[in-house]
Parts: structure tokens; C-alpha cells; sequence
């Protein structure tokens, strides 16, 4: 059995968000980066666990960035997994990301696609449908948890006020969300071990964007916050309905 | 030449975030001169033709009920199929549950530029640009669609429902379906309770709540008002509410007409989730928690003295 988890890095979640270059390019200058919430807390964490369970597991990591994100790799394995591949691309759109991944998908002859359910930049949530459509794989979104029983996982997914669960046979590729597993904290031994595993760099394949980012804005300031005493709750359901309008 | 709206359903029923993806793609066809038609798959209980109030025309309806649950691989073939016949330019999803699994497969296969979590019309004085949340909320980017096919996922919440006169033709379309890879075994809906993504108005609370047995007062406060309830995510990592409450960057992004923070205080995190909420209400006793910069209105008071009082507030306006 072989799993393949998608990692991506990206800003910290207190990172100033502020652009650059006439508001086309995200100002990196002093963003702190990390692995995306999403796939480390829940789609990496729950390989690992499956590992746990069945030491035959293989578990293989897979970015698409530069060279930069090989200190984000490096992090993710000291959690666990195996090895990693870096495609050695900038990112341009899902598209492009989820071809590269799919590619390296193809290679390796995967069991098990993880993604998180979204990234905290791009809030795509496409990866992994794309990826599961150019390998002709089924896919279960928004997971909320997973289980394998031999070549069949069973999984519950979010739906709209609640949840279902599902089974599916592998190969598969999931998105994965809270409740899927819970985060961990890599220990020193993990940390030590990652050093030596392999992070093999490989080039992209050509493919060619769908879409292009034109550039960006940042909402407008709100308007400040009207106080309204505690000893005059009825004060703030009449603005609420005559000032709002919202109830 | 069309802009091919998928029409999402739950057990028979079309979803509110339908109605948004259905208005919206109308107001497209109008920009491009062309008509709106919509596809529905599987089981329909709904009355189709009545659809087109909102401005769609034709509704080709997939019945088959193989497609009864989502399965993203046969839902997209059996929409690309559709989209093919009717020479779909636009395909417009909800960016909702199964547009998140759909939109992105579909992308894939037509090689179309996806705009996923849009949250306004496109601009095509100069291209085709949409506009999409990034940064967990925090900014927005236009996008640029190039492909001869566009897909744009809208947000929930982010385009207003508006209904008119009008029916749709709702023509059955036969096509070949594939049997299902996903099979559905159980669904656990919490029935009669308001999906956090459609409220309209959510209700959340946090750690200054003190502990689950507490929460009889936010949730009497979510019934007055006919609201959704949340959770911040220490208190849903405590296990003191169901983890599917959980709001934040981490958790569910919302972007309902009016939020009610209580006992939260206000973290960069929390707010990326809830930010596009068009009114913010914030009670904490802390007069510096972080919540009141983001807020509209704010009680600087005890959670467990103005709720119980706004309720009784808010039940008295209703009558
Ligand atoms: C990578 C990362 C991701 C995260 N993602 C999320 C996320 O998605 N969502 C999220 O919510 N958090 C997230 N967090 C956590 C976030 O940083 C905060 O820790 C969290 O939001 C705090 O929750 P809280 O406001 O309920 O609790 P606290 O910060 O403990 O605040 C409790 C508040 O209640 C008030 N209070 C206490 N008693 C009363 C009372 N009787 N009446 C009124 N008010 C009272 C206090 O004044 C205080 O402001 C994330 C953190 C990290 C590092």
C-alpha cells in the first residue's frame, strides 16, 4: 500500500497580508511560511496513523514550489512519511499544481491521494478534484473521517447540515478536514530522522495554465464598532433591525 | 452558446446556495447576450419549471436516481456531457459541498479555467476577470479566465436570490450514466437545524462560555433568531461542540448577514473564517478583546446576563 500526501507551504495564519508590484505579487518580506494547516493537521497526520496501524505503508510526500520549500518538506517528514518529491516549480494555478502532482501520481502508483481540504492562501479546494479527474480516480471531499479495511476505505464526509458516510474502493484521492485526525507536535527523533530521509527534486512536466491572477485588493477598513451599554440589551436588537436591517 | 448553471440537490429539495449559483448565472447570460439554462441530477421533488424566476430558461434534468448522491466522478461526466450539448461558454457552480467536489473535476477534464469561492459578476470590459476571496478572507484577487470554457464557483452568501416571473422548460435528458464508485451508506443529518454555510445569521461562541453545559443559552439565542450555530476552535478541539462548528481559518469559512460572537475573543485566526459576514455583533466582558476592531456592534457585559436579555429582546420584535 502506497500513500501519497500533498503538502503545500504557506503563509503563516498571522502572516500581514499586502501585495506588491503594482498589487499583482503577495509581499513575502518577513512572512514566517508553513506547511498548510490542512495538510498537516489532518491529511498527513491521518497517513501517519494508517502507517501505525500497518507498518507495510508507504508514505510519500509531493510538493510543487522552489527550492524554498524544501525547509516546509523537511518539516512535514519530521512528522512522518517516508520520503518526498518536490517538483521544482513555481506555482502558476491548481491546474498546473494538480498536472505536476498527478504526474508524479502516475509514477509512483499510488493507493491513496491525500490533500487538505483547502489551502489558507488560494482557498482553491481544487487540487485534489483535478487530480482525481486527470487520474480517473474517484474522489471524496471534505473529509471528515477516514477508515481502511483492506482495499476499501470508508468515509465520512461533510455534506450540508451534516454528515455521510460512504465507502469507496482504491485507488482514491481524499481532501481531508477536521476530524480526520488531530495535530501533533514532530519530536526530536522525528526531527533527527528527517535529516536523512530522501527529498528527491524533480522537473516539472509542461503544462499550461487555465487561469491567471490579474490582481489583488484588500477590503475596505470597517467603520468602527458602535458600544451599546449592557444594561440596554433591547438598545441593540432595535439597531439590529431598524439600522442593519438584518434581523 | 450557453452559461449552464448545476442546480444542486439534497433529498429532492434545491439548496438555497443553488438559488444564488441559479440568479447569479442569469445575471451572466444577460452580460453576455446569451441564455441561462440549468442541469439537475437525480432525484427531483421540486417543481423544475418554477426555477425559472430566476432568470433560467431551459432545466435539463439528469433523472436518474444512480445520481440520487454525490459522486464527483459521474456527476462531472454527466455535466460535461450536458455542457457539451448545449455549448456551455460559463458553467456556474455553488462553491458549496458538492461544487468543491465537482467544479474542480470538471476544470480538469475541459481544460476551463476555474474561479473557485468567486464573489462577484465577472468583469468583461477587458478580458474575463472574476473576483475571488484568497487569504482566508482576508484579501481578494482577480482572476483572469482565458479558456474558451469558464467555470466559476460562487461563494454562499456572496450573491443575493432574486426571483421574477418566468418558467423554465425543463426537458429530461437521457444520457449515459455511470453506476456510482462512491456508495453512500449512511446520512446523518441534524434535521431541522439551519446548515452553518446557507445561515444567514450564525451564533457562536467560545472559551468564555466556561463549559458545554453553558451553551443551553446560545443555542435558545440561535432558535429566537432562526440561526446556525458555531464554535471557535478551542472549544470544538475541547470536544465541548461538534467539530463541524467550528468556524476560523482552520474550520468553516461563513459569510452570513449577521454573526453573534460571544465569549470569543477575536483571533486573527477565528476572524479569517468569519470576516465576510456583513454585520458583526460581538459580546465579551473583556472591553480589549481583539473581536471589537472587527465588529459593528459590541456589549462590552457578561455573556451569561445579555444573552438570556437579548433573546428575550428578539422574542419580543417577533411577537
Ligand atoms: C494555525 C492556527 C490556526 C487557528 N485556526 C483557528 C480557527 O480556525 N478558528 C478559531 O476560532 N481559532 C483558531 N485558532 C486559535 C486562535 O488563535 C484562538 O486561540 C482562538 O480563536 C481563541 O478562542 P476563543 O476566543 O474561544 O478563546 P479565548 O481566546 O480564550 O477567548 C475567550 C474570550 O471570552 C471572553 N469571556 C470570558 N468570559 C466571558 C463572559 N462571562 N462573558 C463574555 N465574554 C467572556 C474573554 O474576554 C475572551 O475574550 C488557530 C490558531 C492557530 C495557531
Amino acid at each position: 500500500m502506497k500513500i501519497l500526501v500533498c503538502i503545500s507551504k504557506t503563509p503563516d495564519t498571522t502572516a500581514k497580508i499586502a501585495f506588491t508590484a503594482n498589487n499583482t505579487k503577495f509581499d513575502t518580506n518577513g512572512v514566517q511560511w508553513i506547511i498548510n494547516p490542512y495538510d498537516e493537521w489532518y491529511s498527513l497526520v491521518r497517513a501517519i496513523e494508517l502507517k501505525e496501524a500497518d507498518a507495510s505503508i508507504v508514505i510519500h510526500l509531493v510538493t510543487v514550489g522552489a527550492a524554498d520549500a524544501d525547509p516546509i518538506i523537511r518539516k512535514a517528514l519530521a512528522l512522518g512519511g517516508d520520503e518526498a518529491i518536490r517538483v521544482n516549480a513555481d506555482s502558476h494555478d491548481s491546474f498546473y499544481i494538480a498536472s505536476q502532482i498527478a504526474e508524479v501520481a502516475k509514477q509512483g502508483g499510488y493507493d491513496l491521494i491525500f490533500t487538505g481540504k483547502e489551502t489558507i492562501d488560494y482557498n482553491g479546494s481544487s487540487i485534489g478534484g483535478m487530480v482525481a479527474e486527470l487520474l480517473d480516480m474517484p474522489y471524496v471531499s471534505l473529509a471528515t473521517k477516514f477508515e481502511l479495511g483492506g482495499t476499501k476505505a470508508t468515509v465520512t464526509r461533510e455534506i450540508e447540515g451534516g454528515e455521510e458516510v460512504c465507502e469507496v474502493n482504491l485507488p482514491l484521492v481524499v481532501s481531508c478536514q477536521k476530524g480526520v485526525a488531530e495535530q501533533r507536535i514532530p519530536n526530536m527523533r522525528g526531527i533527527m530522522a528527517a535529516r536523512t530521509k530522501p527529498l528527491k527534486a524533480v522537473e516539472p512536466t509542461s503544462v499550461d495554465a487555465l487561469t491567471g491572477i490579474a490582481n489583488f485588493e484588500l477590503p475596505p477598513a470597517k467603520a468602527g464598532v458602535k458600544l451599546i451599554s449592557p444594561d440596554n440589551v433591547e438598545e441593540l436588537v432595535r439597531l439590529l433591525k431598524e439600522e442593519a436591517k438584518v434581523i | 452558446m450557453s452559461v449552464l448553471i448545476f442546480i444542486d440537490i439534497a433529498e429532492g429539495n434545491v439548496k438555497k446556495a443553488s438559488l444564488e449559483a441559479l440568479t447569479y448565472g442569469a445575471k451572466v447570460a444577460e452580460q453576455l447576450g446569451t441564455t441561462a439554462e440549468g442541469v439537475v441530477l437525480g432525484t427531483a421533488k421540486d417543481d423544475l419549471s418554477s426555477l425559472g424566476k430566476y432568470g433560467v430558461k431551459k432545466i435539463h434534468h439528469v433523472n436518474n436516481p444512480s445520481l440520487d448522491h454525490l459522486d464527483a466522478q459521474a456527476y462531472t461526466k454527466a455535466i460535461a456531457e450536458v455542457a457539451g450539448k448545449t455549448g456551455a461558454k460559463v458553467i456556474v457552480f455553488s462553491n458549496n459541498v458538492d461544487g468543491k467536489s465537482v467544479a474542480p473535476r470538471l476544470s480538469a477534464k475541459l481544460k476551463a479555467g476555474l474561479v473557485s469561492g468567486a464573489v462577484a459578476l465577472p468583469d468583461t470590459s477587458n478580458g474575463f476577470i472574476v473576483k475571488k476571496n484568497v487569504f482566508s478572507g482576508k484579501a481578494f484577487a482577480n482572476i483572469a479566465l482565458n479558456t474558451d470554457v469558464k467555470i466559476i464557483a460562487l461563494n454562499p452568501n456572496a450573491y443575493k436570490t432574486t426571483a421574477g416571473d418566468g418558467t423554465a422548460e425543463v426537458v429530461s435528458t437521457d444520457i449515459a450514466v455511470d453506476a456510482p464508485k462512491v456508495k453512500v451508506t449512511a446520512v446523518n443529518k441534524v434535521s431541522g437545524e439551519v446548515p452553518l454555510t446557507e445561515a444567514e445569521i450564525v451564533v457562536s461562541a467560545g472559551r468564555g462560555m466556561k463549559g458545554p453545559e453553558n451553551w443551553g443559552i446560545v443555542e435558545d439565542l440561535a432558535k429566537a433568531l432562526h440561526a446556525a450555530t458555531a464554535c471557535s476552535r478551542p472549544v470544538a478541539d475541547a470536544h465541548w461542540r461538534p467539530h463541524n462548528e467550528h468556524v476560523g481559518q482552520t474550520g468553516t469559512a461563513i459569510a452570513p448577514t449577521l454573526y453573534i460572537a460571544i465569549g470569543i475573543s477575536g483571533a486573527i485566526q477565528h476572524l479569517a473564517g468569519v470576516n465576510r459576514s456583513k454585520v458583526i455583533v460581538v459580546i465579551n466582558k473583556d472591553p480589549e478583546a481583539p473581536f471589537f476592531k472587527a465588529a459593528d456592534y459590541g456589549i462590552v457585559g457578561d455573556a451569561f446576563e445579555v444573552v438570556p436579555k437579548m433573546t428575550e429582546a428578539i422574542k419580543k420584535i417577533k411577537g
